[in-house]
């Protein structure tokens, strides 16, 4: 069968970071291809490649036959190709018929949109879907899964011969997920082609034919679903041997050895919303407890809901043996708690601002006597984190935003530290980093447990976790479903974990 | 503290539309030294600063407002309100009475009622979620209105020496209300750089996400911002009235949200935040006084030097979202 | 309302609560006027409330069009001011010179606008700001500060004092025919829907593919466009440019946009309903004066800027809860 995308020995570097190199991907005409790998694999790197968002380094795109040079997302839609985005690319405000035909919208006398024409071929294709719905309505009305299938029924008015979905039952219910599979389905017997992202395994088996596997900007396997297993899948994605993981060696190189203190922290049940639906987790003085789950497990929901970001609608949480959740970070922060957020750049910097103001931007209450800096402790803590922490820049007054990442997140780490939390919870405290800041970072946490804090651990490096992490609350689908404890977890372990877990509550989808 | 030794360094961080300000301002200077005739005596200096001083020190609040990333068009709107309470009081049975009390509450009686307006501003745009442009329109419409009401649109004259120092007195022969503009600066200037307040304004404006997980009291912050924006704005309402003797609620503050924002703008105030250049609001409301001067001591109509103000703002805001993109 | 399907009253009423709540108004207080005043339905009334208003509806649909794009036009008074100036000096040619002519000169601010937003990216309302000192200042300089008389002779303030029919003042056919024009716009052609599009989130309008930049440049050349006319009413209508009108009638359009239940964030509007909401703003001045003139109560003019603020004030509050529920069930 003649593939209908082949892409071939791609390379794409951003500012000489190479995020894909020597990727490749074949979808053949009709198939619903899926695209995994862990976060910062190359997948959506790759998605914008072959629709034009980013113009590639090198290698070779040919969609039906001929060489592509799609260089805009309109030229893509042109050739056949609609992606459904993350973050809908609709208009929620306008109603579902012009969300659908909106750029080629049918015309009387060629002037005058002919509504009745428009609202009947809407109805229609969404009819294809098995969905009934009021096509005057506005969008936004409608639920995010009735969205999504919008989404994808103006892809399909398109006359598209491939659809990319990037995470699309990220935000689905249970029923939600089955209707958008029917709609996956049905696009396959009309012989349109479907590339589908997805962090959720399970999903894969129920409507993929083939999955193509990357890592580190790498393509490395496509596989036949049929013919493969989640084990071997979770393996491509972390680089392990499949072998290794199922005879679960207990090699031991987690080297935990804390003593347990007070309890500082108890989550009971708690629940903020459909992405955080059952959370348990206790925290001693002295321990690094991890979270452990794919992306969309509702790890950094936890933390939010730990931090008064989110509010909580369900469960208890005790601080210190005093029940109720913070009202909201400056309350988390004035009950010793911190968090290192995982968006560096969204929720962590304040570009502006130097490495100083930037490293007390936590601490001012307790840096004041009466609303005024104190200076010259100021200048002392922020000296003393510096060297601590290694951070390399020419002085305390630079701006952050001329740092190297690691930096930075050094700079944000000592944000947290210099407040000497007796909670610190750090998401993803390593990720976009380079080694040698990793390791540093890595100790430090250990170094500040050892003084008798406690520290919650997302990360989605399981080696890192392993090793890190006294104790592991693994993650699925917003609940906390299994606590592993060290010595004794290897990576094999927790992914063994992961996976029996999912193997072990079936599909998901039949909840 | 080793201030001589950070000094040098404060000023090599300090952006470089700073200096093309600087720049601005001595072209202007020579410009005028040479072609305006009698630029260089005490009297046109006299005659500038009194004009910049409102200007100044409405920008200066504005510069705040800007710095958390809003607007504040009500501004002068607030001008006139304040400006047309101070006779009211002053001139009401109780003031006549009074004299003393009644000068000293009309001053802050005023200043208060401004501080109001800006909560109201605040909470809508902190609260509320309302865009500051949408915010603040309710009172720049509706502000003006409650000063004419309050007047009946009449002009109110006075003689009412005491009052009028505000905007006529003279400190080692400078007018008083240069002398207020500085220590005004140099108040928010340490505010800014010296307090938690000033602080989190900044990291508001900088990235709000950020400021807020950090444990920024964000909204009260933002309050705090637009009520210093009117109270000054109320202040600058007090000087015009006094400097005219008379109060028009109808002119008093008019167009000088524009000159508040070009004047913060052209200081090197970011539009989307995280800046608060104080007297950089000074030197831009000095640049835009001497191109007002300039052109009108060199026989261009005034009507000309308001187009003049538009192309410097829209070049200055230009040159901001050019250097950022 | 686009349905073929049956006509639904109920599902109408809860799309379009904003717009129905303000025609109810509307009808409310003219019903009020009528059993309250004795001269409130004379002809002359209507006659000389449509026409004084015609100005204001003219801008107030070109503000509509900018705002449905989430942007805003603060120099439509200005503008205005500047080419009643243009209109007064064309007027000795007649209304066949003086109408193109007026239009034009707003255009062309409007094409600065245009210019400063699109292509060098400066926020609309700090460009428009700026150009509402522009238009400021060029009326005061092709003017000389003066009130410009117009040219009695021709054929030009038939526009703004003559009738048809005797009964309907030429201003107000012309914004009738223009709200259905743009009425049909809105609704009927692709930049219409642009427009909404873009207002109601730009990045998923490009990646839609729509011409998004040749939709914003629409409406502020439109807006430009609409002031002139309100200039050409102003000064055919009054006798004289006058350079120093249309200080606050951006703000009369704002309040007339966004009282028709138009969203100041963009992506939602409607056409009559804007021109119900000037039409309440205006009657609401028109009642009052009746009221001063019968001596129950002596509101200033001054209220006027009041009730205006006041009016806005209470319409944002309502848009912010209604915003803020969009956005819970959006999720964001």
């Amino acid at each position: 069968m003649n593939a209908l995308v082949s892409m071939s020995g791609i390379e794409k570097s951003f500012a000489g970071v190479p995020a894909l190199s020597q990727a490749s991907l074949e979808i053949t005409p009709g198939e619903v291809h899926a695209l995994i790998g862990q976060n910062g694999a190359g997948k959506s790197t790759m998605i914008k490649v072959l629709t034009g968002v980013y113009r590639r380094d090198g290698g070779d795109v040919v969609v039906s036959g001929t060489q592509s040079n799609i260089a805009t997302p309109r030229e893509a839609q042109e050739s056949g190709i609609a992606t459904i985005y993350q973050e809908l690319n609709l208009v929620p405000l306008r109603s579902v018929t012009e969300n659908v035909i909106m750029g080629y919208e049918p015309k009387r006398l060629g002037l005058f949109l002919d509504w009745r024409e428009g609202n009947r071929r809407t109805r229609e294709v969404l009819a294809r879907f098995g969905i009934d719905i009021d096509v005057t309505e506005p969008l936004g009305n409608f639920s995010t899964a009735i969205q999504q299938l919008v989404a994808i029924a103006r892809a399909v008015s398109l006359d598209a011969k491939l659809v990319i979905m990037d995470e699309p039952t990220s935000s689905l219910d249970a029923s939600e997920v089955e209707v958008l599979f029917g709609v996956v389905r049905e696009l396959k017997k009309q012989g349109v082609s479907v590339l589908y992202v997805s962090h959720f395994l399970d999903e894969l088996f129920q409507i993929c034919d083939r999955v193509t596997t990357m890592r580190d900007g790498r393509t490395v396997s496509t596989r036949k679903v049929q013919e493969t297993t989640k084990l071997e899948m979770i393996a491509d994605m972390l680089g392990r041997n499949k072998d290794e993981i199922a005879a679960d060696g207990m090699t031991d190189f987690a080297g935990a050895k804390a003593k347990k203190g007070d309890v500082l922290l108890r989550a009971e049940n708690v629940t903020t919303g459909p992405r955080l639906t059952h959370f348990d987790l206790t925290l001693h003085r002295g321990e690094i407890v991890g979270l452990g789950g794919l992306l969309g497990s509702g790890r950094t929901e936890a933390a939010r809901a730990l931090f008064g970001v989110d509010e909580a609608n369900g469960g208890e949480i005790e601080l210190h043996n005093v029940l109720g959740q913070p009202s909201g970070p400056g309350d988390a922060i004035s009950k010793q708690i911190g968090f290192l957020t995982e968006d560096r750049k969204a929720e962590g910097i304040v570009p502006e601002m130097s490495v100083r103001e930037n490293l007390t931007l936590a601490l001012l209450p307790k840096l004041a006597r009466r609303g005024q800096i104190d200076f010259a402790r100021e200048r002392e803590i922020v000296e003393a984190f510096i060297s601590d922490l290694g951070i390399k820049i020419a002085h305390m007054d630079q701006p952050i935003r001329e740092l190297s990442g690691g930096n930075q997140q050094k700079v944000l780490l000592g944000r947290w530290l210099a407040t000497q939390p007796d909670i610190l919870i750090l998401d993803e405290p390593t990720r976009g980093v380079d080694v040698g800041a990793k390791r540093e970072i890595q100790s430090f946490i250990r170094s500040y447990v050892e003084n008798g804090f406690g520290v919650i651990l997302i990360s989605s490096e399981f080696e890192e976790l392993v090793e890190g992490a006294d104790r592991i609350v693994v993650m699925h689908e917003g609940r906390s479903v299994k606590e592993l404890t060290n010595p004794g977890i290897t990576e094999n372990i927790l992914v063994n974990a992961l996976a029996h877990h999912e193997e072990g509550t079936g599909s998901w989808t039949a909840q | 503290m080793d201030r001589a030794m950070k000094l040098p360094r404060r000023f090599a961080s300090m952006p470089i539309r700073f200096h093309g300000g600087i720049a601005a301002l001595i072209v202007l200077l020579v410009f005028n030294a040479f072609f305006t005739p009698n630029f260089l005596q005490l009297q046109t200096l006299f005659v500038n600063i009194s004009q910049v001083a409102t200007i100044a020190i409405v920008a200066m609040g504005m510069t705040l407002v800007i710095a958390t990333g809003g607007i504040d068009l009500s501004v002068g709107a607030v001008m006139a309100l304040a400006g047309a309470l101070a006779p009211l009081i002053f001139l009401s049975d109780l003031g006549v009475a009074n004299p003393a009390f009644g000068v000293a509450l009309a001053i802050i009686l005023p200043l208060i009622i401004a501080g109001l307006c800006g909560v109201f501003n605040g909470v809508m745009v902190a609260v509320l979620n309302v865009q500051p442009i949408i915010a603040t329109l309710i009172l720049f419409i509706s502000g003006r209105g409650i000063a004419q009401v309050l007047t009946n649109g009449n002009l109110q004259t006075f003689s009412n020496p005491s009052f009028s120092y505000l905007g006529t007195g003279k400190i080692l022969g400078l007018p008083f209300q240069g002398w207020l503009a500085l220590v005004i600066a140099c108040i928010l200037f340490w505010v800014i750089s010296r307090t938690t307040w000033g602080r989190y304004l900044l990291a508001i404006g900088g990235n709000e996400r950020a400021a807020y997980l950090s444990g920024g009291p964000v909204k009260r912050v933002k309050i705090g911002a637009y009520v210093i924006c009117a109270v000054l704005a109320g202040l600058a309402g007090l000087i015009v009235v006094a400097i005219n003797s008379a109060s028009d609620a109808a002119r008093n503050g008019n167009l000088m949200e524009l000159d508040a924002i070009a004047a913060a703008v052209v200081g090197g105030a970011l539009l989307q935040g995280g800046r608060a250049p104080i007297f950089g609001a000074i030197l831009g409301a000095v640049i835009i006084q001497l191109v007002k001067y300039t052109l009108l001591a060199n026989g261009v109509e005034d009507e000309v030097a308001l187009i003049a103000k538009a192309v410097i703002i829209i070049l200055a805001v230009w040159m901001q979202q050019y250097r950022r993109a | 309302m686009l349905d073929e399907t049956a006509f639904d009253l109920r599902k109408y009423l809860r799309r379009n609560s904003a717009s129905v709540t303000v025609w109810v108004a509307l009808i409310a207080l003219i019903v009020f006027g009528l059993l309250r005043y004795d001269n409130f339905g004379s002809a002359y009334n209507f006659s000389s409330f449509l026409n004084y208003n015609a100005m204001f509806i003219a801008i107030a649909l070109g503000m509509c069009f900018v705002i449905m794009t989430g942007g805003i036009d603060l120099s439509v008074g200005s503008v205005a001011a500047f080419t009643s100036v243009v209109a007064a000096y064309l007027s000795p040619y007649g209304i066949q010179v003086a109408l193109p002519g007026a239009i034009l000169a707003g255009i062309g601010f409007g094409a600065i606008n245009a210019f400063c937003i699109i292509i060098l990216r400066i926020p609309p309302f700090i460009a428009t700001l700026a150009t509402m000192l522009a238009a400021k200042g060029g009326a005061l300089v092709i003017s000389g500060a003066q009130t410009i008389s117009v040219d009695w002779g021709s054929n030009f303030t038939k526009l703004g004092m003559g009738q048809v029919m005797g009964l309907f003042p030429w201003a107000i056919v012309i914004v009738a025919g223009l709200t259905l024009v743009l009425w049909l716009v809105l609704e009927r052609t692709t930049i219409g829907r642009t427009v909404l599009a873009i207002g109601g989130s730009e990045d998923a309008s490009n990646l839609m593919g729509l011409k998004v930049n040749r939709a914003k440049a629409f409406v502020y050349l439109l807006s430009g466009g609409c002031a002139g006319l309100a200039g050409l009413f102003l000064a055919s209508g009054f006798g004289a440019g006058q350079p120093l009108e249309g200080i606050g009638w951006e703000l009369s359009a704002i309040a007339s946009v966004v009282v028709g239940g138009t969203l100041l964030t963009g992506g939602m509007g409607s056409i009559p309903a804007t021109v119900a909401g000037a039409l309440l703003l205006g009657l609401v001045f028109n009642v009052l004066n009746f009221e001063n003139g019968q001596g129950t109560i002596s509101f200033s003019a001054y209220w006027q800027m009041v009730i205006r603020g006041g009016f806005l004030f209470a319409v944002i509050l309502l848009q912010s809860r209604i915003i803020a529920r969009q956005q819970k069930v959006l999720g964001s």
